[in-house]
């Protein structure tokens, strides 16, 4: 598979995505800046975190209005897969590839911690390796990841099978008390109507080896590539 | 001419930024009833030009956020 990291001013998460994809999954992978026009040749498509322009105005709405913002989006009309992480999430929502939005945390704090997940969808090109039901664990850090969405728009989301990842603890409860930003639902990760996009807060990419301490970062890259 | 958006939490939705300056308002000994915190954008522009498609387009995430132009 032919891989694509994109860079914005202030990505910061690119160089750990690129190495994850080149060193631990063998692909290949190229890093594509915001000034590309077109994604054409290449099968996925990542949006890494950071602080893409600074965060100025709202996080990610100056590079959803980028070139690459709009190859992005003709990428993703032609069904090509497109993951946005924490940044890249909010890339997606200011792009409106995905419902929602990504607010202030609930207590105004910027969160630098691990939390738990529970798959709710493992029917995806990103998620098909998990099981459904499975609790994994992943870090976070940010301080704009409570996701947003109306209530009828999440009944529509919910039957469709497009809330992905949701907070919990380790036996799996989604409850307040396992939700650290306020988030509708718990939601940490939500998909597209046709399943080729997927943003979500957590850092896979930081969650890949032994030596730091993680086991299930991986497994969503792998499902990328079987 | 100049024009000033002011954007806003959208109504209903929790502002934590806004609560925490209340917060200390109440703490401070101020009879507070509510605080919104938002953001001005000021545009120096043409008289004809469209604000209202800027701020929609561009400024604003009706979603979540409310505005008014000055």
């Amino acid at each position: 598979m032919k891989f694509a990291v994109c860079v914005f001013p202030g990505s910061n998460c690119d160089y750990d995505t690129y190495y994850v994809i080149r060193d631990l999954l063998g692909q290949e992978v190229s890093f594509v800046d915001h000034h590309t026009r077109s994604l054409s040749g290449f099968d996925c498509v990542i949006i890494p975190g950071g602080f893409s322009f600074g965060d100025y105005l709202r996080a990610g709405v100056l590079a959803s209005k980028t070139p690459l913002g709009h190859a992005l989006v003709d990428f993703s009309q032609k069904g090509g897969l497109l993951l946005g992480i924490c940044n890249g999430f909010q890339v997606l929502t200011e792009l409106h590839l995905l419902p929602g939005a990504l607010l202030r945390n609930q207590g105004m704090s910027f969160l630098c911690m691990d939390v738990y997940l529970r798959v709710e969808n493992n029917s995806l090109p990103f998620t098909r390796e998990f099981e459904r039901g499975e609790v994994i664990r992943l870090p976070i850090a940010h301080g704009e990841g409570r996701y947003y969405v109306p209530e009828d728009e999440l009944k529509r989301m919910e039957e469709r099978g497009q809330v992905v990842l949701r907070y919990c603890d380790a036996e799996g409860n989604v409850n307040p008390k396992s939700n650290p930003n306020g988030s509708t639902d718990n939601i940490a990760g939500v998909c597209n109507k046709e399943g080729n996009v997927f943003g979500l807060m957590p850092h896979p990419e930081r969650a890949c080896e032994d030596v730091l301490g993680y086991r299930d970062g991986i497994i969503l890259w792998h499902s990328l590539i079987v | 001419m100049r024009v000033r958006v002011l954007i806003l939490p959208r109504k209903g939705l929790l502002d934590p930024e806004g609560r925490a300056v209340k917060e200390m308002l109440l703490e401070e000994g101020f009879s507070v009833k509510n605080v919104k915190v938002g953001k001005v954008v000021e545009l120096e522009v043409e008289d004809d030009t469209d604000v209202k498609a800027i701020a929609e387009k561009y400024l604003v995430n009706p979603l979540v956020e409310e505005y008014v132009i000055e």
